[in-house]
This record gives C-alpha cells, sequence and structure tokens, in this order.
C-alpha cells in the first residue's frame, strides 16, 4: 500500500475545507461590498493618534 | 483665521482671491459672502451642514477629506423635516425589527462620495443618541442603520443625515437588490467550486502526463484516473450544471445559444471519458472538462459584475423621488407617505418641490417647471382652477392642490405604463455570439460526421469512435464562450470610467451596426441633451447705465434668467445692495425695487404690461424681433417706461455642433423630437444643420413614441437611437433600439433606458458610439482568434494526431490569447474632440 492512496484523499479533503470555507463567507455577505472595508480601516489609525 | 486652517480648501482658493464655501468648496455667490468672516458658505444647507458637523466635535472630517483626495463636493441637506418617516405604514414598509426591540433599516444617502463620508455616517451614534450602529456601503451608497425605538425616531436620524449632507430616502429596490445578492454570491461561490475542482483535477491531470513520459505503475494510474473522473463529474454536475440548463431552455425556445455547443462538448466528454476510465483504456477527458467548465464561468462572472455595477448607479438615482407629501387634514397640514394619498385630498407643495399626484389648484398663486413631463423649457404660471401633473415642480410659491389622480392613473403613471408596455413589445437581440454558435453547432457536427465516417471506412469502428469524440471535445467553442462575455465586461467597465452607464451589453452590438453605408436614425431631446437649459443673454439693447441697476435687481433671484442677466451683463461699476429698496420678485415673471434713479422693474413683457409699462416702438420692435427668432425677451423699464430689451438664449452645450457632425459622420441621421415651442425648436435646429422638416416642436409623449416606432417599424435604418431625459420621453426611450437617458433625467427615463450618461450634452454620445465600435472590433478579433484555435484543433483531430496534452495545452493558450486581446480594449483611448 503506497502513500499515495492516503495522501492524495487527504489533499482533497483539505481542498474540500478550502472551499467549504470559502462558501460560508460568500453566503455570510463578506464579498457584498468590496469595496468600503479597504476605507473602514483607515479610520482605526486617526481614532487612535486624537481620541 | 481657525475655520481656514481647518479646511485646507477654503486656504487653497483663499489664495486664488474667489471665496469658496468652507463645506462643499463651490464658489459662494457675490451675494451671500460675508465681509470679515473667515467662514463662508454658498448657501444655507452648506451653513447647517459644517455647523453641525463641528458641534458634534467632527471637524476631522474636513481634513480627512482632504487626505483621500476626493475632488468632488460635499453637499447640502434638504432640509426637510422627514415626520412621515414616523408613521406606522412606512416603518412598516420600510423598516425591519432586529433582536432586543431594536429596529434596523436601509437608506439611500444622497451625495456621499468618498471614505470621509463613510467616516462621518458611521460616526452617527455620537451624533443621534439612540442610534445603535450604521454602516455604510460606500458603492451602493447605502447604510443600515440600527436604532433603539425606546430612546429617538426615525425622524430624527433622517434630520441629522440630513442636516450632515446626506439626505436619506428610504431604499426602495430592497427585494430586487436582496435578489441580485443572492444572485452575485450564488455565482461566486460557483466560481469557486469550479475553480477549486479545476486546479484539483489539473494536479492529477499532470500526474498522468509525468506517467506517460516516464513510465507510471498501474495501481497508481487507475487512482488517479478515478479521482480525476469523481472531480470531473463533481464540476460538470455542480457549477456546470448552468451550461446544461442554459442549453436546454435555448432548445426548448427553439433558439440558438452558446450554451448548446458547450453543453455538448461538456456532455460527450463525460460519457467518453467514463467509458474509458471503467474500461481502463484510452484517454480521461476530466481535467480539460474541468477547466473548461472554469474559464467559462470565469467571463460569465465578469460581465455580470459589471452590468450589475451598472444597474445599481442607476438604481441609485431611482429612490431620489419624493416619498412624503404634505395633506392638509382638517386644520392642520400633516406630512404623510406618498402611497397613502387618496383621491379628494388637499396636499400642500411647497416652492421648490414636486407634485405628489395629479390635481386642481384650490389655493395659490405660482409658477411650476414642467420640463421633465413636457419638455418646456420655461416655467408656467398657474392659480387657482388650474390642473397641475405629478412629478412637475413647483418653482415659486406655496400652492394647495386637491388631488384627482394618484399613482398609476396620473399622467405619468400611464407613461410609465407606456413605457413598461414598451419595453416588454421589445424584441429580444441575438447576441452576436449566440448568431455564430448556430452555425458552429452545424458545422461541428457535419464535421463529426464526416469524420466518424471516413475513419470507420478506412481504419475501423474503435479508433474511428475515440477520434470523432477527441473531435467534438476540441471543437467546444472555450474561447468563443469567453470571448464575448470578457469584451464587454472590459468594453461596460470601461464606459462606466468614462461616464456612461450600459445596462446591457447587447447596446454595444447594436450601436456598433450603423455605418455611413448602414445609416441610423438618431432623436434627441432638444432640453437637457444639446442645450443646457441655462439661459445666456444674447442681446441687451439701451442705455448702458441701465445694466448695473437691472443687475442689482436680478442678483438676489435663483431664476435661471437672473443668473445669466447677472452673470453675462457685466455692469460698468460695482453694486452696492443698500441702494435698493423694496424689493418684490414674482417668481417666473419679473422684480420690482425702487433704486434712487427711480422705480425699476425687470421681467417678461407680459409681466411689465400687466404693470403699465409702455413698450415704444424701438423697444417693442426689439421684443418683437427677438421672441420671432425664438429666444425669450425680457424687458427693463424705470417708472414705467420701458428703457431696455433683452434677448437670452437657452445656452448650447458647447461642442454640440461638432459632437453632432461626426455623429453624422458616422451613419446617423439627426431628427430632434421636442416638447418645446417650435421658435427655440427651429433655432436651435438651424444652429445644429437639422433641417427643419426633421425638427418637431411641441411634441406630446405620445407623439414622439409614434414618431420613433414609425422609424423602428419602417426598417430603412438599421438602428433607431433615442436621446432624452424627461418623463415625456421615457415612452419613445422604451420604444427605441436603444434609448439613452440624459444626464439629470427622470425617473422613468432611467428605467425605460438601456444606456444612461452621467455627463451632460451629446460629447458622451460620440463616445458612446466609439466605445460600442471598439468594443465590436475587439470582439472579432477575439472570435477570429478562438476560431481559428478551433479549427486548428480540429483538424489535427481529424487527422487523428491531437493527444490530450496538445488538447491540454491548446485549451489554456487559446483562453489567454482571447483575454491578452479583450484587455488591450481597455488600454484604448477615448477620442478626443478638440
Amino acid at each position: 500500500m503506497s502513500v499515495v492512496f492516503v495522501m492524495a484523499p487527504i489533499a482533497l479533503v483539505l481542498a474540500a475545507v478550502a472551499v467549504t470555507a470559502f462558501i460560508w463567507a460568500a453566503r455570510d455577505g463578506q464579498f457584498d461590498d468590496t469595496e468600503t472595508p479597504a476605507h473602514r480601516m483607515l479610520f482605526d489609525d486617526l481614532e487612535k493618534r486624537d481620541p | 483665521m481657525t475655520a481656514a486652517i481647518e479646511n485646507p480648501a477654503a486656504i487653497a482658493h483663499e489664495r486664488l482671491g474667489t471665496p469658496v464655501c468652507c463645506h462643499c468648496g463651490l464658489k459662494v455667490p457675490a451675494a451671500l459672502i460675508v465681509a470679515d468672516a473667515s467662514e463662508q458658505f454658498c448657501c444655507g444647507g452648506c451653513q447647517v451642514a459644517y455647523e453641525t458637523i463641528h458641534g458634534c466635535g467632527l471637524a476631522d472630517y474636513y481634513e480627512m477629506r482632504e487626505r483621500f483626495g476626493s475632488r468632488r463636493a460635499a453637499a447640502a441637506g434638504a432640509g426637510k423635516r422627514y415626520t412621515a418617516y414616523d408613521s406606522e405604514a412606512f416603518l412598516q414598509k420600510h423598516a425591519k425589527e432586529t433582536e432586543g426591540g431594536l429596529r434596523a433599516i436601509e437608506l439611500r444617502l444622497e451625495g456621499v462620495h468618498c471614505a470621509a463620508c463613510v467616516w462621518l455616517v458611521e460616526r452617527l451614534p455620537h451624533m443621534a443618541p439612540g442610534v445603535i450602529d450604521s454602516r455604510l456601503s460606500l458603492g451602493a451608497s447605502r447604510t443600515r442603520v440600527v436604532w433603539d425605538p425606546e430612546q429617538t425616531t426615525l425622524s430624527t436620524i433622517a434630520r441629522t443625515l440630513d442636516r450632515l449632507g446626506y439626505p436619506p430616502h428610504p431604499a426602495r429596490d430592497a427585494a430586487a437588490r436582496a435578489q441580485a445578492n443572492s444572485y452575485s454570491r450564488r455565482r461566486l461561490t460557483n466560481l469557486a467550486i469550479a475553480g477549486a475542482l479545476a486546479g484539483n483535477n489539473m494536479l492529477i491531470a499532470t500526474a498522468l502526463y509525468a506517467g506517460v513520459f516516464d513510465g507510471i505503475e498501474p495501481q497508481f494510474a487507475r487512482l488517479f484516473r478515478w479521482l480525476s473522473m469523481g472531480i470531473g463529474w463533481l464540476s460538470l454536475l455542480w457549477p456546470g450544471q448552468s451550461f446544461f440548463r442554459g442549453a436546454v431552455a435555448a432548445w426548448r425556445a427553439r433558439t440558438a445559444s452558446l450554451d448548446q455547443p458547450i453543453a455538448v462538448a461538456l456532455a460527450i466528454g463525460a460519457v467518453a471519458g467514463t467509458a474509458n476510465v471503467l474500461l481502463d483504456r484510452g484517454e480521461v477527458y476530466f481535467d480539460s472538462l474541468s477547466t473548461l467548465v472554469f474559464l467559462l464561468l470565469v467571463g460569465r462572472f465578469l460581465q455580470a459584475r459589471q452590468q450589475r455595477w451598472a444597474q445599481e448607479s442607476v438604481g441609485l438615482m431611482l429612490s431620489m423621488t419624493p416619498d412624503a407629501c404634505r395633506v392638509v387634514r382638517g386644520s392642520e397640514v400633516v406630512e404623510e407617505s406618498v402611497d397613502a394619498l387618496q383621491r379628494g385630498d388637499v396636499v400642500e407643495v411647497r416652492a421648490g418641490e414636486l407634485f405628489p399626484a395629479d390635481g386642481v389648484v384650490t389655493q395659490g398663486d405660482s409658477a411650476i417647471d414642467q420640463s421633465l413631463l413636457t419638455g418646456e423649457s420655461q416655467p408656467t404660471p398657474v392659480n387657482s382652477g388650474d390642473c397641475v401633473c405629478a412629478g412637475a415642480q413647483n418653482v415659486a410659491a406655496t400652492l394647495r392642490v386637491q388631488v384627482d389622480a394618484v399613482g398609476a392613473a396620473t399622467r405619468v403613471g400611464r407613461l410609465v405604463a407606456m413605457v413598461e408596455e414598451g419595453l416588454a413589445a421589445k424584441p429580444p437581440i441575438v447576441q452576436m455570439a449566440d448568431r455564430i454558435a448556430g452555425w458552429f453547432v452545424v458545422v461541428v457536427v457535419t464535421l463529426a460526421a464526416a469524420n466518424f465516417t471516413w475513419w470507420w471506412a478506412t481504419v475501423g469502428l474503435a479508433p474511428g469512435i475515440e477520434a470523432t469524440v477527441a473531435l467534438l471535445i476540441v471543437a467546444c467553442p472555450c474561447a468563443l464562450g469567453l470571448a464575448t462575455p470578457l469584451t464587454m465586461a472590459v468594453a461596460i467597465g470601461s464606459g462606466a470610467k468614462r461616464g456612461m452607464l450600459i445596462k446591457s451589453a447587447v447596446v454595444l452590438e447594436r450601436l456598433a451596426r450603423v455605418s455611413p453605408a448602414r445609416p441610423g436614425q438618431l432623436f434627441v431631446d432638444k432640453t437637457g441633451t444639446l442645450t443646457s437649459g441655462k439661459m445666456r443673454v444674447e442681446r441687451f439693447v439701451g442705455e448702458d447705465y441701465l445694466r448695473r441697476w437691472i443687475t442689482a435687481v436680478e442678483v438676489e433671484s435663483n431664476h435661471p434668467i437672473a443668473t445669466a442677466i447677472v452673470r453675462d451683463l457685466r455692469p460698468p461699476s460695482t453694486i452696492d445692495r443698500r441702494e435698493l429698496s423694496q424689493r418684490c420678485e414674482k417668481h417666473g415673471f419679473g422684480v420690482t425695487a425702487e433704486t434712487p434713479v427711480g422705480s425699476i422693474l425687470v421681467g417678461s413683457p407680459r409681466y411689465a404690461r400687466e404693470h403699465g409699462v409702455t413698450l415704444t416702438d424701438r423697444f417693442d420692435d426689439a421684443a418683437r424681433e427677438g421672441r420671432d427668432r425664438g429666444l425669450t425677451v425680457v424687458v427693463a423699464a424705470i417708472e414705467g417706461r420701458c428703457e431696455a430689451v433683452l434677448w437670452l438664449r437657452d445656452e448650447l452645450h458647447p461642442d454640440s455642433r461638432q459632437q453632432l457632425d461626426l455623429l453624422r459622420e458616422a451613419g446617423w441621421r439627426i431628427a430632434i423630437l421636442s416638447g418645446d415651442a417650435p421658435g427655440p425648436v427651429h433655432q436651435i435646429a438651424r444652429l445644429m444643420d437639422v433641417a427643419a422638416s426633421d425638427a418637431h416642436a411641441e411634441m406630446a409623449p405620445e407623439e414622439k413614441l409614434a414618431q420613433v416606432r414609425t422609424a423602428t417599424d419602417a426598417k430603412a435604418y438599421e438602428v433607431v437611437m433615442m436621446v432624452g431625459d424627461g418623463v415625456n420621453d421615457a415612452a419613445a426611450l422604451a420604444a427605441a433600439d436603444v434609448g439613452v437617458a440624459a444626464h439629470g433625467g427622470a425617473e422613468a427615463s432611467l428605467a425605460a433606458a438601456d444606456v444612461y450618461l452621467t455627463e451632460p450634452g451629446v460629447g458622451r454620445l460620440v463616445e458612446l458610439v466609439d466605445l460600442s465600435r471598439g468594443a465590436l472590433r475587439v470582439m472579432r478579433r477575439n472570435l477570429a482568434i478562438s476560431l481559428a484555435y478551433n479549427t486548428i484543433a480540429v483538424a489535427l483531430a481529424a487527422f487523428g494526431w491531437i493527444t490530450p496534452l496538445v488538447a491540454a495545452l491548446l485549451m489554456p493558450l487559446s483562453s489567454l490569447s482571447v483575454l491578452a486581446s479583450a484587455a488591450s480594449l481597455a488600454a484604448q483611448r477615448p477620442t478626443e474632440v478638440d
């Protein structure tokens, strides 16, 4: 029994986990607005500087 | 100077000498400049917004705006009270209950334009106690506000947003948007799954190909073949099922679609591959199939995203129509939702507001602007007993109107119904790729049959099947399926960057069909398209000293004619407003005031006559001549004697003539359809070099529609394009092959049009035609490239020379070259008009 028989399915399972995570994120609406969050993170900086 | 330091925009402009508004950065009108003040405002709205922002300790906004380099100006609020937002009916319709007795609503905001706006809107909980959360989506200009109904009311929140310069509107397309969101999520998920499956299948295929050259133990080969088959079937049945569905739908409708050859190739490849895996011989095709599904989905995903973006931008403007009105209930006036309005109600409409319904004026004396409805550019006076239509704007004074018809029964409502009929009657266009697909299927099937017969006759049945299956798979129009959506996605995206929002890609295909050999018919509306709707003083007849006094009385008015007079008359000396007294303006008619040289009157000839002004022969002739030329005439009188006559003209967009000439060269025949009076229309037609017989004036919306219908039915022209901005154009826009809504258009015209231009003038039209030609050129090139690859591949397969490795190389190569070719469209520069 070669290790390939074990490794190939494991690799596929890992890929499946990644895809599941992506589907969850998409269904959660995390890709609905790809513009605003890029700006939002800049504000944290400003607020720390002068409260 | 503290304010100026906080506001770098003000410093920059102070250096140039013109004071600018501290809030919005626009120039401050001369009449509103406050001497010695470090803070200047262009209007009350900006001042309120500025003070609110400072009062809440959020002055960082201005600094931040500067840092993000926003070039666009901030807006001022509408100053409404938003009491209708508290009614139970409104909340039921637009707001949702959330956990812990809180409520949430989606609001669309006007004036959101940069990252600093995100910051300001999301600080709402600091400004309005009782607001729990506010999250703004910049692209869609929407914010989701969660508030505690125990602590605050929605109208308070709306007023706060309004004061900041973001007038809110309830997001009326929530259902459509939720659906669009769920579609785009599904597309994204499908794309990701297809990508992961294709990637894994390619890894497995690499092992198999390596095995072909270096040798592989049969047990491993079998493992990889079975894995490849499993992954392949998964990608066909999960993300790939959209092709099979599309093919079946097209087959049921008896039309050709690119989905059909794709589905055939996928199905044959899957069946042959499965047979080979089970019998443990020949090639597995599943790696190619998985990649195919992925690449095709990429193209479709990109096109869908661009189209959705364009539709979203148009949808934003659709929410900007009035949703509340003031209804007279007994002795008091209450703000109510438009939906609650009924026949027989009396509504109060203030200056600047739109009429919510059709009705008869019962009280008040004002002028209304019906330009969106009828195309007439000048306000019409109304008083008791006159009829007014929903959608018209009250420009002068408060009116009370008894409602005759509401909603769909109004004239606007009937026009909208006509628009819907027009859109439904429009035949669906067959996309170029789908037209080609029809031929493609025929050619491929014929070739496959010939190939099979020849192999069977010469070599035998088994190699015949093998070679034919290979041929059918390599003939799959992968690059072809990628070519169209990719090119169109790039074209729509580059159009949006240049101010043209294109709702559907077929518009580009249609526009590109027009050439001097195959002319198209272009109907343009005058107001807002050829002319800017702004006035310009054409001629001044009279004594020079009067310029100063005419300017002095007009400087405080906001009527377009007054603005033009102040801008164009250039009085020899400056004015001190203290020299004027008892200034009295009748909006849309004229103005009177007392000056050191006597009482002055500036207004329309009719207004002057009503005030007993007599016109001497000289001025009477000048006034008549001006009217005959189709110009707007204004007279000025001192002490009841006419002393000056002014001619004003609706200003043309600077390069309209040139742009129309460019369009004519491109093969368009131009005609004007206007609701305005014959005088101005024919004058414009002369200037634009349009034959008098093609300049139609005083057209009712139904007549515009009839003109467009006649042109589309006559088939004399390749394409009929209609450009307009008003509700009166909407039905015609919907009926035309290509409807283009010009800048500042009404809701109905936006809904009816295929393209929306975000900048005024016909300049964008020339670019639109250019863009469509560029897009079609690139698309033809892409189709040629992909068909060339298919031809090569089919030829190789027919001779039995195709190996899985060659096939696996050809496919990404063809897709990549199509991709590079489509990207070249984005790099194309727009044609400059000097």
